[in-house]
């Protein structure tokens, strides 16, 4: 589109953007102007600057910084003291070598896989579900969104009371109908911990994921599943060799992006589990909070971030390597 | 789309699978509305309504509240003023180094936010903007403003070029085009950035938690945290704040479900 514009849009821009109404209306031509290049340089530093400023001071700093202080010694007394002395990899070493990473790795592994599978099937289900016609299908769908749009944090106050080993509603509802005898310590046991906190995690994600896919298969022409039952194919073959293939790319974009988000969250996990029962819940990014702002080792937890952030970037990457074969498609 | 054998059916199974789902929801409205401290056996119903949670919860989190709304409010400004502007040089412009930038924008979503707050943290600390509604505007909206661009770059580069031309024709400079023409026909995109940039601050949570250390400002999303770390003695005040920390999203569904679902795809598939 920029070639079409271009043309068009060059010799307006050739008027400066600060004085915009009354000298033009005066003469116009007359005035001593400022080079064409010039001018369109100072109008594209107005409309972009902010933005490019705001994005070096909140994303640009924050990686850098975050870089440095991986290799630094810092610590609340740098507060005080100014220094951070370079320690160079010892911060990486004390990480990876402490009693916490290979869990902490792990359990994000899981916890990853885990949400992203459950989101994306049940997600699919539904946006299956409701590609049909029938009456209130809208609003259901509409409804559906609740779960997703309510703060994380909220979303965990009332799992954490729904689950409360004692009190919370799903064991109350499980002894009432003799499914088990004593209430099952959803959050307390940390062998069903971080079971507990995936299932919590896909609650909140199958919105989501229902959404992008559902609109995904809006995007597939009827005429081909049409066309497929004159031939004689199954539900399943339709799906498998129609729904499934057009759908590929919205399916791709969903999966990446639900990486990239499981992989930062950790609203979740501080509210339901604060990381535990005896770090059975504990992922890198709660790690790293911890690190930084309970322990106050700035310098580990930068690390731990970084590592988060070699993480989130490969799949970046991926996601957009994909989303240009989408658009190129 | 195709219209199935037992629609009633269809509904009546719709019905089902979102009761299931949408139940902690309904939990949480019933919850609140109990009488305090009955927390073993709260009933299935609220049968007798009691606003004593409410009445709690406005006592303990009005301020929180208010500080939420400010903060979100103020990023809903800033992250607009800075994204739209940004976004329609992005469209319309012919900048060699615009994908660049776009490139950046589409790369800062995937840096965790405890990246963000690690470095910001110790910057806040120097600059005295730790515990401010300025620092928590400015930190949060680092979620706005990225979807924002995202956002009203893909409407406004699907604009008519006659639009925005046959200003330029009439003697408009770039500036007034895009005040006078090409903010008005981006209504939509410009509503639904705000929206939802207005939801991401309201429930932002890990700013709230690293740049905040005192009580005078805490965001209502800390409150509920800091409810949470306690043993709970009276459910229905915490989840009388979680409904009234809600509300925004309800509200967000309810009058503006175009905006949500051009946001939701818009966001992702760009």
């Amino acid at each position: 589109m920029s070639t079409t514009t271009a043309p068009t849009t060059a010799p307006p821009l050739g008027a400066s953007a600060a004085d915009d109404g009354a000298s033009r209306r005066s003469a116009g031509v007359v005035r001593p102007r400022l080079s064409m290049p010039t001018r369109q340089r100072l109008i594209t530093l107005l409309f972009l600057g902010p933005a490019i400023a705001y994005m070096a001071l909140f994303f640009g700093y924050p990686l850098v910084k975050n870089i440095i202080m991986g290799f630094q010694d810092y610590t609340i007394s740098t507060f005080f003291t100014g220094e951070a002395p370079w320690v160079g990899w010892s911060n990486y070493v004390a990480v990876i070598t402490g009693p916490l990473f290979g869990t902490a790795l792990m359990n994000t592994i899981i916890f990853t896989i885990g949400s992203i599978a459950g989101q994306f099937l049940l997600g699919l289900g539904l946006a299956l579900f409701f590609r049909r016609r029938f009456p209130l299908a809208g609003v259901l769908r509409s409804l559906l969104l609740l779960p997703w749009l309510i703060p994380l944090i909220v979303a965990s106050a009332v799992w954490k009371w729904l689950l409360d080993t004692e009190t919370g509603a799903l064991n109350r509802l499980l002894m009432n109908t003799g499914i088990v005898d004593s209430g099952i310590p959803w959050l307390s046991s940390p062998d069903l911990a971080l079971f507990t906190v995936i299932m919590v995690n896909i609650w909140i994600g199958i919105p989501f994921n229902a959404v992008i896919l559902h609109g995904g298969l809006q995007g597939i022409p009827e005429e081909l599943y049409e066309a497929a039952s004159i031939d004689g194919a199954s539900r399943w073959h339709a799906f498998r060799h129609i729904t499934w293939p057009m759908l590929r790319p919205v399916v791709s974009v969903v999966l990446v992006l639900g990486v990239v988000y499981t992989l930062k969250v950790l609203d979740v996990i501080l509210g339901l589990t604060g990381g535990g029962p005896a770090n059975a819940t504990q992922i890198l990014s709660t790690q790293a909070y911890q690190l930084s702002f309970t322990t106050f080792d700035f310098g580990q937890g930068a690390a731990v971030s970084n590592m988060l952030i070699v993480l989130a970037l490969l799949f970046a990457v991926i996601y957009l390597r994909l989303n240009r074969r989408a658009v190129d498609e | 789309m195709k219209t199935v054998k037992h629609p009633l059916l269809h509904t009546v199974l719709g019905v089902l699978i979102l009761a299931v789902l949408l139940f902690p929801i309904y939990w949480m409205i019933n919850a609140s509305l109990q009488p305090g401290g009955a927390t073993v056996d709260t009933g299935w119903f609220p049968l007798e309504p009691d606003l004593a949670g409410y009445r709690t919860a406005l006592a303990e989190q009005g301020d929180n509240l208010l500080t939420s709304l400010t903060v979100a409010l103020g990023s809903v400004v800033l992250s607009l003023a800075i994204a739209v502007p940004a976004a329609y040089a992005l469209a319309r412009f012919r900048i060699r180094w615009a994908n660049w930038v776009l490139f950046a924008v589409l790369i800062s979503q995937m840096i965790p936010g405890i990246v963000i707050s690690n470095a910001l943290y110790s910057a806040y600390a120097d600059l005295g903007l730790l515990n401010s509604i300025p620092g928590l505007i400015l930190a949060d909206s680092s979620a706005g403003i990225p979807f924002a661009i995202l956002i009203c770059r893909a409407l406004m580069e699907s604009l008519p070029d006659a639009v925005v031309e046959a200003a330029m024709v009439d003697g408009a400079g770039p500036v007034r085009a895009f005040v006078a023409v090409v903010l008005p026909i981006s209504r939509n995109a410009l509503i639904t950035a705000g929206l939802f940039t207005f939801l991401f601050t309201w429930s932002d949570f890990l700013f709230a938690l690293t740049l905040t250390t005192t009580e005078e400002v805490r965001p209502v999303t800390l409150g509920i945290y800091n409810y949470l770390g306690a043993y709970v003695a009276d459910w229905s005040s915490v989840m009388a704040t979680a409904v009234l920390a809600s509300i925004p999203a309800v509200v967000l569904l309810l009058i503006a479900q175009k905006y949500v679902a051009a946001g939701a795809t818009g966001g992702a598939v760009k």
